[in-house]
């Protein structure tokens, strides 16, 4: 007998913005290839920004992998996040090269900014910053990515400068 | 009359999209080309005369591409002035490149090339000249070890993985391995997305000498750029019919594909790389049996790093002499720095082994940022160690390197002043593994986090005697109880700090001072006669422990002070001393 947890007919989630059949093209590609639940899981995390507990049941259900291997492989991995986050993702470098110089001056300044914590949605709904280890740019250090970009040599000043710039253009959209 | 534009990441985020849209825009059509390894003048643009010299140009803004604009169209124009100064050129020139050759020369995004450069020629040898057991002599020859941080003998490994006997299936992989998860190195970055070329050559000559059909690369996830580009690779390697099958009319067969990691910096051990390819945590196994032996999917498997693979077309074109010809003794060839920090140049270089660090610090790295002194490079990341300026003349190569108690490790350098603290980059560091540690090992899980407690408390000013005894008992448990590279290694930065700065330990737990005024419990914040009365201080402190009138000199309340250190930055007058 399997886990009941998954047994369901009629699948509702909790957020109703998630619209599961955006992810058929995706089990369907992957069926019965052993090994794939992270890019399936990267793929849901793109489609929806985030994998909140349901869609876990449900593609635990409908790969066939036991929900608790799913949530294991979730919380092992830092990429994947069980909550939403803002519009702009801010990853925020505090490797090595970046600590030295002044990473945590520049959290500072970001948590100061935004007024949240990290992993937390400005009341706007822009931004949400991570702490993340190392962006692979460390001759800028320190530096922040948002989206695919990078902005580095950071002052206080300058990446408040940043985020000043993001929320104007946000805005004016 | 060529113009390129470096867009490695770095170049990216120096502004180099910007300048690239410009010369575009203008219809100089650009080309793109990966990182030269001069970070600290991006973004940099190259015109390559008809002739085939090369001009730099750095630092590039607006005004600089205009000049150079004009300079391609033949018209009078002051791009001089942006060019690369000798100094820069000369350390540029000092370098010795193998694995970084075509970076920022060649456009990553286009084969030809990658062609023009000899590129392919070493593979087609090897499929249709060598048999694989002259292709492993060559590597033998060579000297060529582990790039990625362990720095064991190539051939030995694809020797292994050669006789090992195929799955049922016939199957064997190549692995690459691309987690680069040591922060402070970004050289495999550097590589994808400035030559990727050269990464599939080195996969596909690895696949010919063991006998393996398929290649898998795993890319870490927040390297987007590198996944672009190799994929792009990938497709040109295949239209070329490099990959694919009957390779160069032989019956060799390779194709090799990418896969993304998720963010988990123990999935860097090959044995978790291996659990997270097939879908699992990336917890590591205890090894034997080896991946050569039982790896992908319990198939004989190969895995090297970026650096490793991308030196191989290099060795088998110029033949295994010429590369351990460069070196030392024990360590053969070149290798690739990341030079960050407190460093006035930094950047990625390749010199051959044998350097001193004084060499790397004071010569490519131009010194220290703001002429500050020179304290330590901490080399190896969290698995490393620091070493001091007094050992400035330690010759860097795997075992002289390895008796200071740090280790080569991918070639992170990260160079350290004054101002640093050495006690808490050991937090730092254990801060690190503590987030990384898998949890396999209660020595790993409990052990480090035991440690970075005392850390803690030690940069926090509440310290005590027996501190450093208790961190060095725990260190050698934590080292001798883990079953992975991680834990075995993870107490080095805290050992290698005490061997070399007790003195700074001592000072923070016996005198409770921080010497780099870095660790901010420990200091004492007091205003000084410079104080002209402003009162900026007293309206920006947060827990209102500043007194004075206007224009008279103010004072701060010790025990309220919180030591955020908010007064210091908002002076304008230099009035606020830290002791
Ligand atoms: C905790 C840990 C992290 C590691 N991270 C990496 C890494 O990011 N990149 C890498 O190439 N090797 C890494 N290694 C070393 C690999 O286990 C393995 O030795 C290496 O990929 C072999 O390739 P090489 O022989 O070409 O160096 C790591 C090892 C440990 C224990
Ligand atoms: S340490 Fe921050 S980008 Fe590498």
């Amino acid at each position: 007998m399997g886990c009941s947890c998954t047994d369901k007919k009629v699948w509702q989630f909790s957020d109703p913005t998630i619209d599961p059949s955006l992810m058929e093209g995706t089990f369907e590609k992957y069926a019965g290839s052993p090994g794939t639940l992270i890019p399936i899981l990267q793929k849901a995390q793109d489609l929806y920004g985030y994998l909140p507990f349901d869609l876990l049941a449900y593609i635990a259900h409908r790969t066939g992998i036991q929900p608790a291997k799913v949530m294991g492989v979730v919380t092992f991995y830092t990429q994947f996040r069980t909550k939403p986050i803002g519009k702009n993702l801010i990853l925020l470098c505090q490797g090595t090269a970046c600590h030295v110089n002044g990473s945590a001056d520049i959290e500072e300044a970001i948590r100061d900014h935004l007024q949240v914590e990290e992993g937390e949605i400005t009341e706007n709904g822009l931004f949400t910053y991570n702490n993340v280890a190392c962006l692979g740019c460390c001759s800028l250090a320190p530096v922040i990515m948002i989206g695919q970009k990078f902005y580095g040599n950071l002052t206080k000043e300058s990446v408040v400068d940043v985020l000043k710039k993001l929320e104007q253009e946000e805005g004016a959209q | 009359m060529k113009v390129t534009v470096g867009k490695g990441s770095c170049g990216i985020a120096a502004g180099a999209g910007e300048i690239f849209s410009l010369l575009e825009q203008e219809s100089a059509s650009p080309i793109v080309t990966g990182c030269i390894g001069m970070c600290y003048l991006e973004p940099i643009v190259n015109v390559i005369g008809d002739d085939g010299k090369m001009q730099i140009f750095v630092n590039v803004d607006e005004t600089a591409a205009r000049e150079i604009l004009k300079l391609s169209r033949g018209e009078t124009n002051e791009a001089d002035k942006y060019a690369i100064k000798k100094e820069d050129l000369d350390a540029l020139d000092s370098q010795h490149r193998i694995a970084l050759v075509n970076c920022g020369i060649i456009d990553p995004e286009n084969i030809d090339e990658y062609i023009a450069r000899q590129g392919y020629e070493a593979a087609k040898k090897c499929i249709t000249q060598l048999s694989p057991d002259q292709v492993i002599d060559v590597i033998k020859v060579s000297g060529l070890s582990g790039r990625g941080g362990a720095g064991f003998p190539t051939w030995f490994k694809w020797k292994a993985a050669k006789d090992a006997r195929p799955g049922p299936d016939g199957k064997k992989y190549v692995i690459c391995n691309a987690d680069e998860g040591d922060p402070g190195a970004f050289m495999d970055r550097a590589v994808i997305e400035g030559d990727p070329h050269a990464l599939i050559e080195g996969m596909m000559i690895a696949a010919r000498a063991i006998g393996s059909d398929e290649g898998v690369v795993y890319v870490r996830a927040e390297y987007p750029l590198a996944i672009t580009r190799l994929e792009h690779a990938l497709t040109q390697a295949r239209e070329k019919g490099m990959l694919g099958k009957n390779i160069f009319g032989s019956n060799f067969s390779f194709d090799m594909r990418i896969k993304a990691g998720a963010g988990a910096f123990v999935c860097g051990e090959e044995t978790a790389l291996i659990a997270s390819l097939e879908g699992e945590r990336g917890m590591p196994r205890l090894k034997p049996p080896f991946p050569a032996q039982k790896g992908f999917w319990q198939k004989p498997s190969n895995i090297n790093n970026v650096e490793t693979y991308a030196n191989v077309p290099w060795i088998l074109r110029e033949g295994g002499e010429a590369f351990s010809a460069l070196g030392t003794e024990n360590s053969k060839g070149t290798k690739v720095f990341a030079l960050t920090g407190k460093i006035a140049k930094g950047g990625l270089i390749e010199i051959p082994m044998g350097k001193t660090i004084k060499d790397v610090v004071y010569g490519v790295g131009g010194g220290i940022k703001g002429g500050k002194a020179f304290k330590a490079v901490q080399m190896g990341g969290p698995s490393g160690g620091c070493i001091p300026a007094a050992l400035e003349d330690t010759m860097i190569d795997y075992k002289t390197l390895g008796a200071t108690g740090a280790i080569m490790g991918s070639g992170g350098m990260v160079v350290m002043d004054e101002t640093t603290c050495m006690v808490d980059m050991a937090r730092f560091f254990l801060d690190f593994t503590c987030k990384e540690s898998c949890g396999k090992c209660t020595h790993c899980r409990i052990g480090n986090r035991r440690m970075l407690e005392v850390l803690e408390r030690i940069c926090a000013g509440d310290g005590k005697e027996g501190d450093v005894e208790l961190l060095s008992d725990l260190a050698v448990q934590v080292k001798e109880a883990s079953l992975c590279g991680l834990g075995q290694t993870s107490p080095n930065p805290v050992l290698t700090t005490i061997r070399y700065f007790r003195e700074e330990y001592d000072d923070h737990i016996l005198r409770k001072k921080c010497t780099a005024k870095s660790c901010k419990p420990l200091l004492t914040f007091t205003i000084n006669d410079k104080c002209i009365g402003c009162t900026l201080c007293k309206k920006k402190c947060p827990s209102d422990c500043i007194t004075g009138k206007v224009k008279e000199k103010h004072e701060i309340v010790q025990a309220d002070c919180v030591k955020c250190g908010k007064c210091k930055e908002v002076c304008k007058f230099d009035a606020v001393s830290v002791d």
